[in-house]
């Protein structure tokens, strides 16, 4: 009972580690992208057609990077190039993901509904929780200690914090903002495409328009919780997949709690701990602010 | 308004066709073919033209909610959400009531449906003002809430008592009382006496802005929140209540569109309203007077849609990829702008 709870709530946590390890990396740089939501359909649905199409799951997970590439230059073009209000551009990219991948699922996709996606791999001296789950589960996981090496250890690292935290103190010392911006928006929104293909070729092995269900926003939230640390912000995926887990569990034990109202859970928790998250302390200083020299 | 501002609205708006249109010849759709058809089912006949003008009604309410919230900086994309309560809170007391006569019904239902529209904003205004919490997200995850409590409500119990009976189980509400229906203006149509409602609200969101002392804080704490501070503005207070009013025309968008179309509360009931209205009121560079062309021209773009998608089998969310688009080429195109003008 318990391990089927932590089981599902590691199954659960997959997409949405790959989603706020690239947004906790955009943020740092001092991007937000509130079209995450759209990346991640745009790259569940590239997955999910290129499987059908080729039956590859390799070029599924190639074609997701690129179609979160693609939304992520998108939100270069707007957000750093051009420089315009983060927040109204990210709905922009979500509204446009949301649309695009409506068009292309009803004219390329031919009426397929699932795919076989990762399966599930057996290694059972990791026990019964941390076995059985799908290559892509594990990856998510790994990418904890990368987001965190990556950022801490690396010079791109040390890049991206300054362009978030003082612009103009790293263009005065050679830093190219725009660049360091650009890359670390490219490298969440391949990310992003990963979250997507994460559900549509590996854990749900389906496409549906409104499969995202505002994973991408709660990403975004989670961001928020974890105070822009990659360690936090995986407290807050765990700490959400258990709840998404444990309205599972209510569902399954026939509670008499009706599932819509189970469903609302998860909203509300990352209300709630976004409430209670302390203000600002570490946020990025520049996060959400153009750059101008 | 100098006439420049325009500027970016007509680049973004002739940007996302263009590239709408390339998309479209990618497909192996003629673009010529597809746009003309949503022109021809929007504007092309009276029976179109209709029902652009009946789309435009919540369009043009979530619109002018829109703007009241970013005039001031706070940025509400809760609007679906708040559609939906509304149009539930109006609906449930219409059928509560059923035996009132329709001069006392219908303002208590709308007063109903604007109330749930601006605590479900406001829940999110004080968020924002007591505990910092970003109301783009958390406006957002109330957009989910809502519609989970509508499929609670619409599958349980407000699920209309006919449905039960024949076994289908279809999730929607008994239909309202006719008496509060609202009149059609033109019979055999779906335009009805909501959009009367457009330029008067207009014309109030118009004056509440540009010619009261609140509108002025509102604006105020939207330019500067330090310097409204100084001048003595409680800028939080002004926060929680530009989303009271932003979900108040929201609610009102949704309630509306059960009284005047539906005649029930039904699955899809805000038919997109809630964003499309978010960015007809910046295509409209957050001017009430402007709101009204660009909502009749989002109606037009969505009814089209539909129309399109029956005619040529092009698939109606290019309307919503359309209007990402135009969002995105708008922002740009205003901090280009910006930056020319070295403002």
């Amino acid at each position: 009972m318990f391990e089927s709870f932590l089981f599902s709530t590691i199954h659960l946590a997959t997409p949405y580690l790959y989603a706020s390890m690239g947004e906790t990396l955009g943020q740092r740089s001092g991007v937000l992208n509130l079209g995450l939501e759209g990346t991640m359909l745009m790259g569940a649905l590239a997955a999910f057609l290129t499987v059908v199409r080729t039956g590859s799951l390799g070029l599924g997970l190639l074609a997701a990077l690129a179609a979160g590439l693609a939304m992520a230059f998108l939100l270069i073009v707007v957000s750093v190039v051009f420089k315009g209000e983060q927040g109204i551009s990210g709905i922009g990219l979500y509204l446009f993901g949301l649309g695009l991948a409506g068009v292309l699922y009803r004219l390329t996709s031919g009426g397929a509904r699932t795919v076989d996606g990762f399966p599930a791999l057996e290694l059972r001296w990791l026990g019964p929780v941390l076995s059985g789950h799908n290559l892509l589960t594990y990856l998510a996981f790994a990418l904890v200690p990368l987001t965190a090496l990556l950022l801490d250890r690396t010079r791109f690292g040390l890049h991206v914090k300054a362009v978030g935290q003082n612009p103009q103190a790293a263009d005065a010392l050679g830093i190219s903002v725009t660049r360091t911006r650009a890359l670390a928006v490219a490298i969440a929104g391949m990310l992003g495409g990963l979250a997507g293909a994460s559900l549509s070729i590996a854990n749900l092995n389906l496409f549906q328009e409104d499969m995202i269900a505002g994973r991408g926003f709660i990403a975004v939230a989670l961001v928020y919780f974890g105070r822009w640390n990659p360690w936090g912000v995986l407290g807050g995926v765990l700490l959400f997949a258990s709840v998404s887990s444990l309205q599972l569990w209510i569902q399954m034990a026939r509670l008499s709690i009706p599932s819509e109202l189970a469903l609302m859970l998860p909203y509300l928790l990352t209300i709630a701990v976004m409430a209670f998250t302390p203000r600002r302390r570490s946020e990025p200083a520049a996060l959400g602010v153009a750059f101008e020299r | 308004m100098k006439r420049l501002d325009f500027l970016p609205a007509l680049v973004a708006l002739t940007g996302s066709f263009l590239l709408g249109g390339l998309l479209l010849a990618a497909l192996g759709v003629n673009p010529c073919q597809a746009y003309e058809a949503m022109v021809a089912g929007s504007l092309g006949s009276l029976k179109g033209l209709a029902q652009t003008l009946s789309k435009s009604i919540p369009l043009v309410l979530v619109g002018l909610g829109t703007i009241v919230a970013f005039q001031a900086r706070i940025f509400n994309i809760g609007a679906e959400g708040q559609m939906l309560v509304g149009a539930l809170a109006g609906t449930a007391l219409g059928l509560a009531l059923p035996a009132l006569p329709g001069p006392i019904l219908l303002p208590m239902v709308l007063a109903a449906g604007v109330t749930a529209g601006a605590l479900w904003a406001g829940l999110a205004g004080s968020l924002k003002a007591r505990f910092g919490v970003n109301e783009i997200l958390s406006t957002v995850m109330l957009n989910q809430v809502a519609l989970q409590l509508m499929n609670f409500l619409l599958s349980g119990p407000m699920l209309d008592p006919a449905e039960i009976a024949a076994g289908t189980r279809i999730p929607q509400s008994a239909a309202l009382p006719a008496q509060i229906w609202l009149p059609r203006l033109i019979p055999r149509t779906t335009l009805h006496a909501g959009l009367l409602l457009l330029p008067l609200l207009a014309g109030a969101v118009y004056f509440l802005l540009r010619r009261t002392t609140l509108g002025f804080e509102l604006r105020a704490v939207g330019l500067s929140p330090l310097a409204a501070r100084y001048a003595g503005i409680g800028v939080e207070n002004r926060l929680v209540l530009a989303m009271v009013v932003s979900g108040a025309l929201a609610g009102l968008a949704g309630i509306v569109e059960v009284t005047g179309l539906h005649h029930r509360s039904l699955e899809g009931m805000t038919g997109g309203a809630g964003f499309a209205g978010i960015v007809a009121a910046l295509l409209g560079r957050l001017d009430p007077r402007w709101l009204l062309p660009a909502g009749t021209l989002f109606a037009a773009l969505l009814v089209g849609a539909d129309k399109m998608q029956r005619t040529m089998q092009v698939p109606a969310s290019l309307a919503i990829a359309l209007q990402g688009l135009i969002l995105c080429l708008l922002v740009s195109a205003e901090a280009w702008e910006r930056r020319r003008r070295g403002v």
